[in-house]
């Protein structure tokens, strides 16, 4: 452990000023004064000094995080903001064009458009149907009394799946000709949509992969709904109501703070959408420098952000869409914050 | 909507009583029915699994067909994606960075947590809040001077842009971190400081033996979120093949390689393998990383 001794070290340098320690009073001919006799401004005085070997050890300890946070978090935020009013290509230096960036992206670019109509059908469709889905599979778990653990795993495991593995697991399953779920609508002489490779059928599709990897807001639904008093439920029970009065009137208003923090999370999740459009948009077109295929179907913001900026080479451009992403994510996170006071519950407040 | 409309319990105490022949014929009804559909759920969800294993050991030529058993079972295609694609080597790569990147980010995120959670100090609840604002913030924001950064550094190609960052602490580590800190009694650290062990010390000798399980479950996530990492990778490796992580290689097998789907799907198998495994042996620190996230009104 040769950083911890080198921390030791520097902190009992740093924390003696030249000023401090001439202060100190030598020790005199009748020896070094008894710490029950010293003066208030010695008291003082060593009172400051621990202060300051406080704060020596504090500004060590943080110090990781504070390297961390100005060289990968606030310059490149100040950065990128700078880059958004450029051109900037990486080889030349940014060039200052003002607002142009941001102007271009809503007067010149389709496909701003698109991906944004693409991310707004996952923010809208995609984080619902995610909760929902999590709220009932729960409720479900909490009534079953046996095998409740295996179907938590069995909820659980496909969220830690790798998400590239889980893309092209799910290529396979809605493969249009070949897949098992073709098949068995075929059998049950439904129609066969071409999925993946069907721009109208394709986040439809995505919408079905992200239920599978649902199982961590169900883990959290499934925590909430356990904390839930039981006396809560009998009372209402006394009271004659049904299931769904129950539901409306208990379980919901209990389990608010969680559906607060899943469509907080499910949206800014949904904003950043990358990964599974990417792979698949790729796997459908067969070549990797056309993203979101089919015919832009899967172009999520994310994706038209990163084509502009990597392989495009738009830096300034794509930090427009950045910072632009960043915005709406802090309106989106605010919106649901204040609104949430109407519709969050919190236990032990507003009683 | 609100629980207001719930009136508290009732005083009295109720009388046990047995439901009628009625009602309990009615529940176990619906316990059948809820099982039924818990099954049912259970069995869909386990099918794109079943599906894998299926289309992993299909032969070539049956993987382009809709039979779904095969016939005849070749496992021998998870030996063949050894020989056809460079698996090893990727395994190996994904390996260096998933263990390297947990490593620094455990070991900058502890003495973080500490001085947030242990030391009493001026700012540290600006600081902290500074912290968690910092895992709301998209990774959209900062990629574009990062990269910009590192590739005037030269490390664009590297495992370097991937790995250095980790050793300068992750917001939501330090924050899963501080919260397990902040249970451990007072008591505890305050003997060590009556016998003269500096914050250090404490740190070392006692909080980090007392949360063994929180920094297993920081361990496990961070190293499973590497595992899977793909924007990384593309961004930083997918210019230099010998650096690619399995996550990257597996997505350009159907693009540029034209690898089959039963090899693809045995190398995604082989992918999720470990995950699984990681999942069962390591069970504990999943609940108590999931308990550690679990917000408190």
């Amino acid at each position: 452990m040769h950083w911890c001794s080198w921390t030791t070290r520097s902190t009992s340098r740093s924390r003696r000023p030249e000023a401090e320690i001439a202060a100190v009073p030598a020790p005199t001919a009748q020896g070094a004064p008894l710490p029950q006799r010293r003066s208030q401004a010695e008291r003082r005085r060593s009172r400051r000094r621990a202060t300051l070997k406080k704060y020596g050890t504090v500004f060590l300890f943080m110090l990781p995080w504070i390297i961390g946070f100005v060289c990968f978090t606030a310059y490149p935020m100040i950065a990128s903001l700078y880059y958004s009013f450029t051109r900037f290509d990486l080889i030349n230096n940014p060039q200052w064009v003002g607002l142009q960036n941001y102007r271009d992206l809503f007067t010149t670019d389709p496909f701003f458009r698109q991906a944004i109509r693409n991310t707004l059908f996952i923010v809208v469709l995609g984080v619902p149907l995610n909760v929902l889905f999590g709220v009932g599979v729960a409720m479900m778990l909490t009534k079953a009394r046996s095998g409740a653990s295996f179907y938590r795993t069995v909820f659980y495991l496909p969220t830690l799946a790798p998400a590239v593995a889980v893309a092209l697991t799910f290529m396979v399953l809605f493969n249009p000709g070949t897949g098992p779920v073709n098949q068995l609508l075929g059998a049950l002489h439904i129609g066969q949509p071409l999925w993946f490779y069907d721009p109208n059928w394709s986040k439809p599709a995505l919408l079905i992969l992200g239920l599978w990897t649902a199982g961590n807001t169900m883990i959290i639904f499934l925590a909430a709904l356990l904390n839930v008093p039981r006396q809560l439920y009998e009372a209402i029970e006394i009271e004659g109501a049904g299931p769904l009065r129950t539901f409306i009137h208990v379980t919901i208003p209990m389990i608010s703070p969680v559906i607060f923090f899943a469509v907080v999370t499910g949206v800014i999740d949904a904003l950043q959408y990358f990964t599974q459009a990417y792979v698949i948009g790729n796997a459908v077109s067969q070549q990797t420098d056309q993203l979101g295929e089919p015919q832009g179907s899967l172009l999520f913001y994310a994706l038209w952000m990163y084509q502009k900026a990597l392989p495009g080479f738009a830096m300034g451009y794509a930090a427009a869409m950045a910072w632009l992403l960043f915005l709406v994510t802090m309106i989106a996170t605010l919106i649901l914050f204040k609104t949430s006071s109407r519709w969050v519950f919190y236990q032990g407040s507003g009683r | 909507m609100s629980a207001t409309t719930v009136k508290p319990p009732p005083a009295v105490e109720r009388p046990k009583r047995v439901a009628p022949a009625h009602v309990r014929r009615k529940k176990l009804l619906a316990t059948m029915v809820n099982h039924t559909l818990l099954i049912t759920l259970a069995c869909i969800f386990l099918a794109p699994v079943l599906v894998l294993v299926l289309t992993a050991v299909m032969s070539d030529q049956q993987a382009l067909t809709p039979k779904l058993w095969p016939s005849p079972f070749h496992w021998h295609n998870f030996v063949s994606a050894f020989d056809q694609v460079d698996l090893l080597l990727y395994l190996k790569n994904t390996f260096i960075y998933a263990f390297l990147s947990t490593v620094g980010t455990v070991l900058s995120c502890v003495p973080v947590a500490y001085a947030l959670s242990r030391i009493q100090w001026k700012g540290r609840q600006v600081t902290f809040i500074l912290v968690l604002a910092t895992i709301m913030l998209p990774y959209q924001v900062t990629f574009i001077p990062l990269y910009v950064i590192f590739s005037h550094l030269g490390w664009v190609g590297s495992f370097k842009p991937l790995i250095v960052p980790s050793f300068f602490g992750d917001a939501y580590s330090i924050f899963l971190l501080r919260q397990f800190f902040l249970t451990i009694p007072q008591e505890m650290t305050d003997a060590a400081r009556v016998d003269g062990a500096n914050e250090f010390q404490i740190m070392m000798r006692v909080i980090v033996p007392m949360a063994k399980p929180a920094i297993a479950a920081v361990a496990l996530f961070n190293f499973l979120y590497c595992w899977d990492d793909f924007f990384g990778p593309l961004l930083y490796v997918a210019q230099n093949p010998h650096n690619w992580t399995l996550a990257f290689a597996l997505s350009q097998f159907q693009g540029q390689h034209h690898v089959n789907y039963n090899l693809l799907m045995a190398v995604s198998g082989i992918f999720m393998l470990p995950v699984i495994v990681l999942f069962f042996v390591a069970q504990r620190a999943f609940i108590e990383g999931v308990n550690l996230t679990g917000i408190k009104g």
